[in-house]
Formats: structure tokens, C-alpha cells, sequence
């Protein structure tokens, strides 16, 4: 085992990385920007190393920066967290290069499944299901029209490097076509190194579905369960749980089975997450993408199954064995994401934490980025913590919520808090009948 | 005379328009940047540009002008 981990991201999640770090004996170090010398995360790892300023670009997302921090500090491991270098396989590979440890999936997996159009061919091949959509990447306009003439509206227009819902757009005819391809390509140039753009089948309706998977050391892929995402703002999650209330026992067998197929596809080792639309009436799910990283609500499956995520990344990537033989999910989590941003139109509202004070109790669990005295600036996502309950079943996991989400004091900027009661008295949220169309209803 | 100010903090990313411009209800005027997310300004009434109080790349404060319509 490697003796020294470099934790190559910022907030909760380095907090959160960090802590199983320490927690299994190994040094954690830590890089930040000069907008986070204040933050948790740089106080909790043994070693704190100043990368720059605070424009991602200069910093957090800056390789060489990253790796001169991992040679000062003679780190001999790098977890890159979510997000930023996370799923840039050229970094992975030159981490690699440096005789250091990748705490993540093979460079090679992270390329064949960042690019979306890619990983739905591979997929296809594999006999996962996909939507109808294009198996090369869509060059013009007039292209995008003829493509979506043939796979049928609504289509799905998305960059094919894209992620976190930057740049997706639905079109239901021609007019809403041309405006969702100009967003999406001016998105693609701006966010992503790949400016390819594919269009799919929008499925109405659906629920968000993915699989949690780890590709073990051997070579074996396992699933850990699903978590369903369907509570979703501009195409980004808010609000996860597991088990999914829309998916019977049969589908998610059929999931569980699809999430392994797609990690066998790619060589996949590490924890990975396939990410599916499924159709509740017709018990059907296609697949949507991979992210080839630990996931944002990872804690949730970690709260069924008593398995951690993060341990068991370390782990297979110093070629070891994991915790557990077998899964065994136990009741029902749900997370909140909670947000620096007003709760009616969710715009980003940065500022000073004046009080911060979390919810305790049996069945709740913080990960959190900030404390009090914290300023939340506006360089970073507006993530503050993840607020995730754990209950007997969906009910008691519910009820636990509404306690823990009334309980969480913070003052001196707007968070998103008051969104998740009202969440919690939603007919169709209380009833686990809701799908991807679920915050826009309740906004409209 | 509309003023137009910032809602939040953020990064001036884009101006769309320049002093002396005509612009209707509803027009973007400069495009924001906040904690990864675009947020356009837009105009609220009809009128004229007569004050353009940010370039991209500047960093406005909650409450600071960005423009005046007249």
C-alpha cells in the first residue's frame, strides 16, 4: 500500500476523501486555491500545499500545477475526487507516467466512455440498450435536422464531451432544434476540450437511474445497488435516493446486470457509475452515460450497504482486495444537496456563512465543504454540503429528512434548504412516483 | 431612469451592449458568472443605454450598477 495520498480537489468532497484517508493510516495532502485557505478541508489533511489563485483554470483544473504539488510533497498516491481533472485521461496518464498511483479507472476507460457518442456505440455493441440516436458526432445545423427527422422528436441535444448538464437542451420540433444545437455547441467550445455534439431520443417522462460499480483489482466488476436522481433542476441532481422507488425487482436485476456489462466493456477498475433512463410504466431503461469517477451521492449507497466507497478505491488501486464479499443493502438514504442559491429559481447566491449549524442524530450524515466564518465565493459550484439520512425504510428515511432539513441552521447567505421542505410535502415526491419533469411541475 | 443591478456576486463574462444602444424589455444586456452557471441580465424597460458601468472580467458585488436605460 502507498503511504501518502494527494487529494487533488477542494470542499466536501476533499474533506471527504481525506477523511478515509486518515482514517486508514495514510498521509493526506492537500491542494487549495487562494479562495479556499480558509475552508475545512486544508485544515483537515496533514499536509496543505497553495496550487493558485482562485480561477479553476489557474488552479484546481491546472496539471502541472497538480503535479508539481504531488512532487514537492513526494505524494505517491493522487485521488482526483469529482469534477475537475477527475475524468481527463491525459492527466491520468501522466500521473501514471510519474510512477505515481491513479486513484481511479485506466486512462483508456476514461477516454472510451468521456466521449458520449463513443461510449453509446461501445454500449450497443455490448447489448446495453441505448435510445435512439447518431453514431457520429453532428456537424451542422442542417446535419442535426436530418438526424432528428430520422430518430423522431422530442430529441436530446448534448455536448459529446459535456457533463453536469451544461449545455443539454430538448427540442420538441425544428425551431427548438437550431436554438438547443447553437447552445450546445457554444457551451461545448466554451466548457469542453470536444465540441462534438450528438442528439438522442428524449425520453418523457422518465425516471434518472444509475448503477454504483467497482472493477476489482482481478478484473471482476460489481454492482452496489442503484440510486435514483430524478429530482433534478437545469438537468442537475439535487435530491438522490436508494433503493429507486420506480424500479422492481426484476428491472433493477436487469440494471445491476447492465451497470457490470458496461464496466466489463471498458476494463473498468475502481468505483465507476452507469447512468440510466428508465421508463417507469414500461419497466424499460436505456443506457445514458458513464461517469468514470466516485459520484457526488456516493454516500447514499454507502449508507445501504455499509461499504466505503472510498476505502475500497484506495484499496483496488493499490492492487489489494476489498472489505466486503458480499452486498447487502439495509433500508432506504436520501441526499440533499445543498446549495449556495435562492430556493424559488435556484440562481447562485454566494457570500458569508455567518452560523452553521448541522442537524445530529441517528441516521444522519454531513459531508460538508464549509464551516462557519466561510465566505463561498463565486469561482467553484455552489455545493455546500450533502445532507443524507439513512431510515428503516423510505418512510422513516423521509420522515428523519424533514427533522434534519429543518435543523440545519445557516445564516448570512440564501441556500436552497427551504426548497428540500417543500420537496418533502410534494404529493408525487411523498409518493416515490415522481420523474425528471418533477421540480419544473412544482415551479410552474 | 431603469437602473440595472447586479443580483448576486459575480464575474462579468460577456457585455452584449454598448452605451448609446437601443434595447427592448427583455434584452440581454451583459451575461454573469457565478459558481459555474450564466446568468444574462436583462433589460426591464425600453430605452437607451446611457450608462455602461462593467467590462468583462470585472467582479461585481451584489447590489453594484451595471447599467442605466433612459
Amino acid at each position: 500500500m502507498f503511504e501518502s495520498v494527494l487529494v487533488a480537489n477542494r470542499g466536501e468532497i476533499a474533506s471527504r476523501v481525506i477523511h478515509t484517508v486518515r482514517a486508514m493510516g495514510l498521509k493526506a495532502i492537500a491542494v487549495y486555491s487562494e479562495a479556499d485557505a480558509g475552508l475545512p478541508f486544508v485544515a483537515e489533511a496533514d499536509e496543505a500545499i497553495l496550487i493558485g489563485p482562485p480561477q479553476p483554470a489557474r488552479s484546481y483544473l491546472d496539471a502541472d500545477r497538480v503535479l508539481e504539488a504531488a512532487r514537492r510533497t513526494n505524494a505517491q498516491a493522487i485521488h482526483p475526487g469529482y469534477g475537475f481533472l477527475s475524468e481527463d485521461a491525459g492527466f491520468a496518464e501522466r500521473v501514471i507516467d510519474r510512477g505515481l498511483v491513479w486513484v481511479g479507472p485506466p486512462p483508456l476507460a476514461i477516454a472510451r466512455m468521456g466521449d458520449k457518442i463513443n461510449a453509446r456505440n461501445l454500449m450497443m455493441e455490448a447489448g446495453v440498450p441505448v435510445s435512439p440516436g447518431v453514431w457520429e458526432p453532428v456537424p451542422d445545423a442542417a446535419t442535426a435536422v436530418a438526424e432528428a427527422e430520422r430518430i423522431g422528436y422530442p430529441v436530446m441535444v448534448k455536448a459529446a464531451g459535456g457533463g453536469g448538464g451544461i449545455g443539454m437542451g430538448a427540442a420538441r420540433d425544428e425551431a427548438e432544434l437550431l436554438l438547443a444545437y447553437e447552445t450546445a455547441r457554444n457551451r461545448a467550445a466554451r466548457f469542453f476540450s470536444n465540441s462534438d455534439i450528438l442528439l438522442e431520443r428524449y425520453v418523457e417522462g422518465a425516471r434518472h437511474v444509475e448503477v454504483q460499480i467497482l472493477g476489482l483489482a482481478d478484473g471482476t466488476v460489481v454492482a452496489l445497488g442503484e440510486r435514483d436522481c430524478s429530482v433534478q433542476r437545469r438537468h442537475q441532481k439535487i435530491v438522490e435516493e436508494t433503493p429507486s422507488p420506480g424500479v422492481s425487482p426484476q428491472l433493477r436485476a436487469r440494471m445491476l446486470d447492465a451497470g457490470v456489462r458496461a464496466g466489463e466493456t471498458v476494463g473498468y477498475r475502481g468505483a465507476g457509475t452507469v447512468e440510466f433512463l428508465v421508463d417507469p410504466a414500461a419497466q424499460d431503461f436505456v443506457f445514458l452515460e458513464m461517469n468514470t469517477r466516485l459520484q457526488v451521492e456516493h454516500p447514499i449507497t454507502e449508507l445501504v450497504t455499509g461499504i466505503d466507497l472510498v476505502e475500497q478505491q484506495l484499496l483496488i488501486a493499490a492492487g489489494e482486495q476489498v472489505t466486503f464479499t458480499s452486498v447487502e443493502p439495509h433500508g432506504h438514504a436520501v441526499e440533499f444537496r445543498v446549495y449556495a442559491e435562492d430556493p424559488v429559481r435556484f440562481l447562485p447566491r454566494p457570500g458569508d456563512i455567518k452560523i452553521w449549524e448541522e442537524p445530529v442524530g441517528e441516521g444522519i450524515r454531513i459531508d460538508a465543504g464549509y464551516a462557519e466564518g466561510n465566505a463561498v465565493t463565486p469561482f467553484y459550484d455552489p455545493l455546500l454540503a450533502k445532507l443524507c439520512v439513512h431510515g428503516a425504510d423510505r418512510a422513516a428515511a423521509l420522515r428523519r429528512a424533514e427533522q434534519a432539513v429543518g435543523a440545519f441552521q445557516i445564516e448570512g447567505l440564501q441556500t436552497n434548504l427551504p426548497f428540500f421542505t417543500e420537496l418533502l410535502g410534494d404529493p408525487d415526491f411523498v409518493a416515490g412516483t415522481y420523474d425528471t419533469g418533477l421540480v419544473d411541475r412544482m415551479r410552474r | 431612469m431603469p437602473e440595472v443591478r447586479a443580483e448576486m456576486v459575480a464575474n462579468v463574462w460577456k457585455v452584449v451592449v454598448g452605451e448609446g444602444d437601443q434595447v427592448q424589455d427583455g434584452d440581454t444586456l451583459v451575461i454573469l458568472e457565478s459558481m459555474k452557471m450564466e446568468i444574462p441580465v436583462l433589460a426591464e424597460d425600453d430605452g437607451v443605454i446611457s450608462r455602461l458601468k462593467v467590462a468583462e472580467g470585472d467582479v461585481v458585488q451584489e447590489g453594484d450598477l451595471i447599467a442605466v436605460i433612459e
